[in-house]
């Protein structure tokens, strides 16, 4: 037979699984436990009287145990759904547990109270908007990362940027804000090539003339940036460079010899490294 | 001395193997055993290949000069974009499908003048100091652009408030581990929404001979954006900046973009003559990639893509692009 005494005589001097000992208090892990302290007053297993309240799945219930049915341990304990409304919860607690002791509900109204409050502000939680956190895949990421390192060689950009430019001065976009006169200078380019081309017959080494040219005057600027081209300038971009089909240009003889030199010095080594990289 | 005799002994040994490489066409250097003997060895037939190619190249010149107009054209390197693979949507001038998509888009209002932009930059809640100076120098970029804390508001709340503002755009900047990674482009207030990842930020001042920006309005330029995608996404960077620019400022601002990377470039320009232009890059500069294009405003729960990147579907192939 059920005998609170004997029960707890057995816990407290015995041994309990629920019972946890740490230096500063003794705890119970019965779930059905009201306070979660190990006490004669508390303890789920020693009190023939005993009610709890629980939550299962966002509602709330209040667990009374009812003695009689001790020896069915899952029909021990009467459930009884607590309203949504906290007034009239805590006056179905009062009404239910009016033959138990007066700690006992004060301890459940509390334990009542502590539920609803974390499940509201679990609800607040949920409907906030929330942050997912996405996985990188580092081989992904890397791959990336190089096939960008590779297409900013491949775009040249400040070249590209230079023929856009010069395509909307031609356009004639600017208007009178510059005093260059494009007929003049397009009929002395159009001569020019077709001097080139009874002398030459090659177009080929024209073209990279356009691209390296600015190199060789002292502009501060365009100096500067193409200082910093130079970092990046590895084995595609002078690859490339050399098909680019660009207009023809104005440059003299000499300038050419000086910018051939260059050219093939720059050039040889990393037209090795493209049949790796490509 | 030890260096100078290995030196002398390499090279004494080199010339035979020079030898060896011309007659069977491999190297013997992988047989030696001792490695700085090995690695001199590497790198002499390293220079002699060098030169040989140098050689072969001078000579086809020449060949070329004697033939004159007769020589074979120059073949075409093959790179990827010149195979790239042929797109779909790849929008040819004038395709009256086209010209009728863009009088009806959401940009149409901007093209047609009668919308100016008005830009709101805001970062991620909680952003860190990379992102705030991105922030703030992107703010400095774009004319009538505010920059705003975030102040741990919602995308969802700011949009409604944004719009009557009368903002027509939202940039967030989103960042992973302090440093900037993604760029969201609310375009307002029918969106569309697009994601970018963002990568490779550098500041104007960390950019070697920067210069300061002036606020004159800017030029833009969006370079090879091809596909019917390319170009929504070229409107949308082309929508954020006013319509008429300083020319005297001589800012420009780029949208570079090659094999799908888009470099954002921000210069200010000179011509030298009417063949040369210089270059002076203000800063900043980034790389953006697109991830999704969402229509409408920013809704990621239920909102409706246009297109999303699917890497297992779309990167079958290295030389297809789909901007």
């Amino acid at each position: 037979m059920q005998s609170d005494s004997v029960i707890w005589d057995a816990i407290n001097n015995g041994f309990c699984s629920f019972k946890t000992k740490i230096t500063s208090n003794t705890f119970c892990r019965h779930t059905y436990n009201l306070t979660g302290l190990c006490n004669r007053t508390v303890c789920p297993l020693a009190n023939s009287r005993y009610a709890t309240i629980r939550e299962f799945y966002g509602k709330v219930y209040l667990c009374m145990k009812t003695i009689e049915r001790a020896h069915q341990p899952s029909k021990m304990w009467e459930k009884i759904l607590l309203s949504n409304n906290f007034e009239t919860a805590l006056k179905q607690i009062d009404t239910n547990l009016i033959y138990w002791p007066k700690h006992m509900i004060h301890k459940c109204k509390q334990r009542f109270a502590k539920i609803t409050q974390y499940l509201v502000r679990k609800r607040k939680l949920k409907l906030k908007t929330q942050r997912k956190i996405i996985p990188l895949n580092r081989k992904v990421e890397k791959r990336e990362k190089r096939r960008e390192d590779k297409a900013l060689v491949a775009a040249r950009i400040e070249n590209s940027i230079e023929k856009e430019l010069l395509e909307r001065l031609k356009k004639g976009t600017y208007g009178d804000i510059y005093n260059i006169d494009h007929k003049e200078f397009e009929k002395a380019l159009n001569e020019e090539e077709s001097e080139d081309e009874q002398t030459k017959g090659k177009e080929g080494e024209d073209e990279d003339e356009d691209e390296f040219v600015p190199d060789d005057e002292d502009i501060e600027e365009s100096d500067i940036s193409d200082i910093e081209d130079i970092g990046y300038t590895s084995s595609e971009e002078e690859e490339e460079e050399e098909v680019v089909k660009g207009k023809g240009s104005s440059r003299t003889k000499r300038k050419r010899q000086l910018i051939e030199i260059e050219y093939e010095t720059e050039q040889e080594p990393p037209a090795k490294n493209k049949a790796t990289t490509f | 001395m030890m260096a100078k005799k290995m030196k002398g002994s390499s090279s004494s040994s080199s010339s035979a193997s020079v030898e060896m490489l011309k007659k069977e066409g491999s190297s013997r250097a992988s047989m030696i055993k001792n490695k700085i003997l090995r690695q001199a060895m590497y790198r002499r037939e390293k220079l002699i290949k060098l030169k040989e190619k140098r050689e072969k190249r001078k000579k086809l010149a020449k060949e070329r000069e004697q033939l004159g107009e007769n020589a074979p054209p120059k073949p075409i390197p093959k790179t990827l974009e010149s195979t790239r693979e042929p797109e779909e949507t790849t929008v040819l001038a004038d395709d009256p499908e086209i010209l009728q998509d863009e009088k009806t888009d959401e940009f149409s209002g901007y093209f047609d003048r009668k919308t100016s932009p008005k830009i709101l930059i805001t970062s991620f809640t909680r952003a860190h100091l990379r992102s705030n100076l991105l922030m703030r120098e992107l703010a400095d970029c774009i004319p009538n652009s505010d920059m705003k804390w975030r102040r741990g508001s919602e995308i969802k709340s700011i949009i409604p408030e944004a719009i009557e503002r009368d903002y027509t755009d939202i940039i967030i900047i989103e960042e992973n581990r302090k440093i900037p990674s993604g760029l969201w482009l609310i375009h307002l207030p029918e969106g569309p929404t697009a994601y970018f990842k963002l990568t490779n930020y550098k500041r104007g001042r960390e950019i070697k001979g920067h210069g300061t920006p002036t606020s004159h309005y800017p030029e833009v330029i969006l370079n090879r954006f091809s596909t019917k995608l390319g170009h929504t996404i070229g409107r949308m960077f082309a929508s954020l900046f006013p319509q008429d620019p300083n020319f005297k400022g001589r800012r420009a601002v780029t949208f570079h973009n090659q094999r799908d990377f888009i470099f954002f470039r921000h210069h200010r320009y000179i011509f030298r003559d009417s063949l040369r232009v210089g270059l002076q890059e203000l800063g900043p500069r980034f790389t953006l990639k697109l991830r999704t294009l969402q229509k409408g405003t920013f809704d990621t729960k239920f909102g409706q893509y246009m297109w999303m990147h699917n890497r297992k579907k779309m990167d079958t192939s290295r030389r297809r692009f789909h901007l």
